[in-house]
């Protein structure tokens, strides 16, 4: 067996000894970003390179003024907003879209899916979908991050995929008793498949709970902002002024440059936290996810 | 099983109007979904007229005059559209050569390790960086690279000089590739992952037999196994060459990396939306489009003929 040759031997250690450091690479911002969030302000402000480990005494003051501030409770609950209902409406319609692909009998099963499947090879570009949303009085209203963008072609296809490996007979004898089409959808297709809507939940959330672009271009007013556009000006632009302003912690411009540091560090853990806690089923559903997608018909 | 009846004599539509006074409902459930990407998809590809227009919001589409290819000649005279063309294909390019070949490498290292634990522990740790949000990866690429960041103090203990790396138009494209690197290296892998527990073991056996060594069946047996989920993600890969993830170089560029980091879709929507310049934006944005497309088929076409293995 090769396994018990030398080089072979010599190659193991290596390779775990590199995958050790890529686990490292992957791990160490967010240990540093951790770790820097609950140092002290001072400290921290002066230190240059890693944290890992929290400087001085361990602080919770950066999360009390991530918290505390108004803007960010409000983009927050923005975002849970949006991520809802948008997640809610796109698996609503993946799932009838599915179903009906699904269904062998239905006629118009060929054109519909090149209809769709075409729309992941072409696009009309990023000026037209924004006047086509602007037509559509959307601008600087919540529909506009919810409605565009909930629904994808690879979540249909996945659906279908699932959909297709309901028996037929289950819909044939449904039919005998007398079920129509929405019955057939709500008490035998939708149940059967609850791994990959699950699944398709998972995606939608993630991808709405991270996304910035199209707020950012159709959303006008800051109380509409979600999360990510905050945490933008906040990180990305070095702006957090609008934050450590917040009366209730610090005076005059000197703290505010003190809990700059802080308040951009906490403000990561906290808009990431949601994605960690729901990690282990990310990773499970994401993985089984991918496996049926790279499936071939 | 119902055999369908073969009706030729009976008109497509015909058929549809039957089938709808029965199975109505279906109907009515697949209509918001065609609503959608008629909205969303179709009715912008119909936009596209304005690329060919000078077009003013307040006459709208309608109304706004023709002026031919004015748009298009006007971008392809321009000083920026080399700098573009040049910086998408060097972006995308770099990001397909350094980029595509480290999920499969990682895979391979990983189809090495036999202590499960420590493998799965691998796994669940590089996959997280792709679930952390664009605006967030790119804050702390900045934080990092600034001139007391950590990764600038690395550089700085190599011999390197002391100063903000996205200040030099010459890093830019090394840290979005790197950067890219980190975020999906572990996901991307996941499918190669797959593609490995799926080859036959018994031809490891036999090459064992034969008497090749762990390196030679990687080579002869490994490799080949999963040569056409490869080729399938180098298919879509190069089909994405111009669609280069514009919305970290909207996060990461500034004034002073310009001439390195802007690229086609930045300016689209730089041009488009912050100068309202609406007819000459769309017409750069469908020069892009279309080399996608041209791109995808083309690489699709080649996959099947050299493969056998496509995606449409």
């Amino acid at each position: 067996m090769y396994r018990r040759s030398a080089a072979y031997r010599i190659f193991s250690v290596i390779n775990y000894i590199f995958l050790g450091l890529l686990m490292a690479v992957c791990l160490m911002p967010v240990v540093h970003v951790f770790f820097s969030s609950i140092s002290d302000p001072a400290l921290l402000k002066v230190h240059t390179g890693l944290v890992a480990w929290p400087l001085g005494r361990p602080t919770l003051k950066g999360y009390g003024i991530v918290l505390g501030n108004s803007r960010i409770a409000r983009s927050y609950m923005n975002t849970v907003f949006y991520v809802g209902s948008s997640t809610a409406l796109g698996v609503f319609l993946t799932m009838m879209g599915g179903y009906v692909l699904s269904r062998r009998n239905f006629l118009l099963k060929k054109p519909i899916m090149v209809f769709i499947t075409f729309t992941m090879m072409f696009n009309g570009g990023l000026i037209p979908f924004y006047l086509v949303v602007k037509g559509l009085g959307w601008l600087d209203t919540p529909l506009a991050v919810i409605v565009p963008g909930c629904l994808s072609v690879f979540n249909i296809v996945l659906m279908r995929t699932a959909m297709m490996g309901i028996s037929d007979s289950l819909y044939e004898s449904a039919v005998l008793d007398g079920a129509g089409h929405f019955t057939c959808f709500c008490r035998i297709a939708a149940p059967l498949s609850k791994p990959t809507i699950a699944a398709i939940v998972l995606f939608s959330a993630v991808a709405q709970w991270n996304s910035w672009f199209q707020a950012m271009i159709f959303l006008k007013s800051r109380k509409l902002f979600p999360l990510q556009l905050v945490v933008r000006e906040i990180l990305v632009e070095n702006n957090t002024t609008s934050v450590t302003s917040g009366a209730d912690v610090t005076s005059g411009a000197l703290s505010q440059n003190l809990y700059k540091y802080l308040v951009q560090y906490s403000t990561v853990i906290v808009t990431i936290l949601p994605i960690i806690c729901i990690y282990p089923f990310l990773q499970k559903y994401f993985v089984n996810g991918i496996m049926v997608g790279s499936l071939k018909e | 099983m119902e055999k369908k009846i073969k009706t030729p004599k009976e008109s497509f539509g015909l058929r549809i109007k039957r089938d709808f006074t029965k199975n109505w409902q279906i109907y009515v459930m697949i209509l918001p979904v065609l609503l959608y990407f008629l909205i969303f998809s179709y009715l912008p590809m119909a936009g596209i007229v304005i690329a060919f227009q000078k077009f003013s919001p307040a006459l709208g589409i309608l109304k706004s005059p023709f002026i031919g290819l004015k748009n298009f000649t006007d971008f392809f005279g321009s000083y920026y559209c080399g700098r573009l063309i040049g910086n998408t294909l060097l972006l995308g390019t770099a990001t397909l050569i350094f980029a595509f070949p480290c999920p499969v490498i990682l895979a391979l290292l990983l189809n090495e390790v036999y202590n499960k634990a420590y493998k799965k522990a691998v796994q669940t740790i590089s996959y997280l960086p792709y679930f952390i949000s664009m605006v967030v990866i790119c804050g702390l690429i900045k934080n990092f690279t600034a001139s007391d960041g950590f990764v600038t103090q690395i550089i700085v203990a190599l011999g390197g000089e002391k100063r903000n790396l996205l200040a030099d138009p010459a890093l830019f494209r090394p840290v979005y590739v790197i950067s890219d690197i980190w975020k999906n290296v572990g996901f991307n892998s996941i499918i190669y992952l797959a593609a490995l527990s799926g080859v036959n073991q018994e031809l490891y056996e036999a090459a064992a037999i034969d008497g090749a060594g762990r390196w030679k069946q990687t080579i002869h047996v490994t490799l080949p196994g999963i040569a056409p989920t490869v080729i399938i993600m180098l298919v879509l890969a190069m089909g994405g060459l111009f669609n280069v993830g514009f919305e970290k170089v909207i996060l990461l560029y500034n004034s002073m990396t310009m001439e390195t980091a802007d690229v086609i879709q930045s300016f689209v929507y730089r041009k488009g939306l912050t100068d309202a310049n609406f007819g000459y934006s769309t017409a750069v944005g469908l020069f892009n489009s279309v080399i996608n497309t041209i791109l995808l088929l083309t690489a699709n076409r080649i996959s099947r003929k050299v493969t056998e293995t496509s995606l449409f």
